[in-house]
């Protein structure tokens, strides 16, 4: 077993995995790695299985000194990685020797950066998952939903030998700013016609208003004309409209059923894509049909 | 009954039953449940049940969205109404106390009715569970009569305790934790409402039905209630 220990730590820097899955009927939440292509960038890089529990770490402000040789990989953003001081980019395994630092400082490119160690960091599993969701008081470290804290001590029990990079031509571009891809839900037709083109052809503004239950969206308010609905399951990426028109778009902590209209769902690559984007950011939005979407998120996945 | 299949997201189905709520919605509900976790066998990531709709969730790597519709189509072959086979019925103890309910007295002025007759009519009936959302273990059941029907507090309370019984419209529900909540609080159930250590973790499934039972304040502490004044929490 290699040991490391937390040296800093924010309310940000969670233990993540896949999410949680088969007790949404129960009002259990998702939860998961909000840049679910990252972390299972991460974990490739070191031959695991894709949804192993890795590291969130969100804007930085994270370090951690090894108990033991370790070789681990990090994925996502660039937030100024450094090992004793030196540079350490993304997308790539390296080895971090007994003593050494690994400090994660400040958003450099993207929001969210993922760490990965052989076999996974070791919790335990919550409801089938080691997701932390604070809300919930569900997985992390000790179970019940914690951040990861200064002084507390991760672990794993696998081993890789071989340093790898991921070639470039993988590499997620988190300076692209193509737009997102919206597959189009059962309210769409129920928005104002001038409401459904400013959708889709104006730039919205990312709020500070986010965490990992939602991110609002900032722009033209939206007018649903709709008749008000009844609570019904939220999916991964739902584009909702509450009564002010300012769209909030879902993410992995959210509440599992709810009553505002949908424009519909940013597909799975889109939400990747939206949480390494920083308040302030500009997106835009496409409109997608599901076929299509389906399509090339299974090609997307040939990849790993 | 008049279902329809729409698009919610890459990986996702909405199965729209009903378009009102209603306690009769809830036989057809579990029916439906049942026929989609045996379509779907494996291939089902998450079924999420509400009051009119059941969301289906399904492993896009091994259907399409066109396969998906197909095993819904399949789900509803001759469909009938589950006499509840699949649903429990529970009774959850309350101590009907202003302390703990300070709304009871708000209930009781609404509705011209006695708190004591305001107690008898929320506890005298059995209510369905609809759907379970909001929390781990909440569970929105109904519906309570018309005349103790009241909407939410214009603010919501910032922590709400554990096991507060409230109204909200003509719902009834408890809250597992404590939590922020704006529901019309009448008492407290001393019930472990989410357990992660219980099989099926939820105390309450949908389709389960639950009658309240009022209990003095003695049997409240004897079950293990925690009896802390809801002004002592904030």
């Amino acid at each position: 077993m290699s040991r490391l220990t937390i040296e800093a730590s924010t309310p940000l820097c969670l233990l993540q995995d896949a999410g949680r899955f088969g007790v949404r009927h129960l009002g259990v939440t998702q939860g998961g790695a909000a840049d679910w292509r990252s972390m299972a960038w991460a974990n490739w890089l070191l031959g695991n299985d894709l949804d192993l529990p890795v590291i969130e770490i969100t804007l930085g402000g994270f370090a951690v000194v090894a108990q033991d040789d370790c070789l681990l990989a990090l994925a996502g953003a660039d937030l100024g990685a450094q090992i004793d001081g030196e540079a350490l980019a993304p997308w790539r395994s390296f080895k971090l020797r007994k003593g050494q630092k690994l400090q994660l400082t400040q958003p450099l490119l993207g929001a969210r950066a993922y760490l990965a160690a052989p076999g996974g960091f070791i919790a335990p599993e919550v409801l089938g998952s080691r997701a932390t969701v604070v809300r919930e008081e569900l997985g992390g470290l000790d179970g019940f939903g914690l951040p990861l804290a200064k002084g507390a001590s991760l672990s794993y029990q696998g081993e890789t030998l071989l340093v790898r990079e991921l070639p470039a031509a993988h590499r997620p571009d988190l300076r692209l700013d193509a737009p997102l891809d919206l597959v189009l839900g059962a309210q769409i037709g129920q928005f104002s016609g001038q409401s459904l083109f400013d959708a889709f052809n104006r730039a919205w503004t990312l709020d500070s208003r986010a965490d990992r239950m939602g991110i609002r969206l900032l722009g033209t308010a939206l007018q649903y004309q709709g008749k008000p609905m009844i609570s019904e399951g939220i999916p991964l990426g739902a584009v909702q409209v509450p009564p002010d028109g300012q769209p909030i778009v879902l993410l992995n902590d959210r509440q599992t059923i709810g009553g505002y209209p949908r424009l519909g769902a940013l597909t799975p690559l889109a939400l990747a894509r939206l949480a390494q984007c920083l308040p302030g950011a500009k997106i835009r939005l496409r409109p997608v049909v599901q076929e299509v979407a389906h399509r090339e998120h299974v090609e997307y996945l040939k990849r790993f | 009954m008049n279902p329809r299949v729409e698009v919610v997201a890459v990986d996702c189905l909405m199965l729209r039953l009903f378009d009102e709520i209603a306690e009769a919605n809830m036989p057809w509900m579990l029916a439906a449940s049942e026929r989609l976790r045996a379509v779907f066998g494996e291939h089902l990531i998450d079924l999420v049940p509400s009051y009119t709709t059941l969301m289906v969730h399904y492993d896009l790597t091994e259907l399409n969205p066109g396969q998906a519709r197909e095993l819904i189509a399949e789900a509803l072959i001759d469909l009938t109404p589950n006499a509840r086979t699949g649903g429990q019925c529970h009774v959850l103890p309350v101590w009907y106390d202003l302390s703990v309910g300070p709304e009871l007295s708000l209930l009781s002025q609404r509705s011209g009715l006695s708190v004591q007759e305001v107690i008898r009519r929320h506890s005298g009936r059995e209510y369905q569970v609809f759907a379970l959302g909001f929390a781990p273990g909440f569970a929105f059941m109904g519906l309570v009569e018309e005349v103790l029907a009241a909407p939410r507090l214009n603010t919501p309370r910032k922590k709400v305790a554990a096991g507060s019984v409230g109204i909200a419209e003509r719902q009834t529900a408890a809250y597992p934790v404590v939590s922020p909540g704006g529901w019309n609080l009448i008492g407290r159930t001393p019930a472990k409402l989410f357990d992660r250590e219980r099989e099926g973790y939820s105390l309450m499934q949908p389709g389960d039905t639950v009658r309240f039972e009022a209990v003095s304040h003695a049997e409240f502490i004897r079950l293990g209630g925690d009896d802390t004044p809801l002004e002592a929490l904030a």
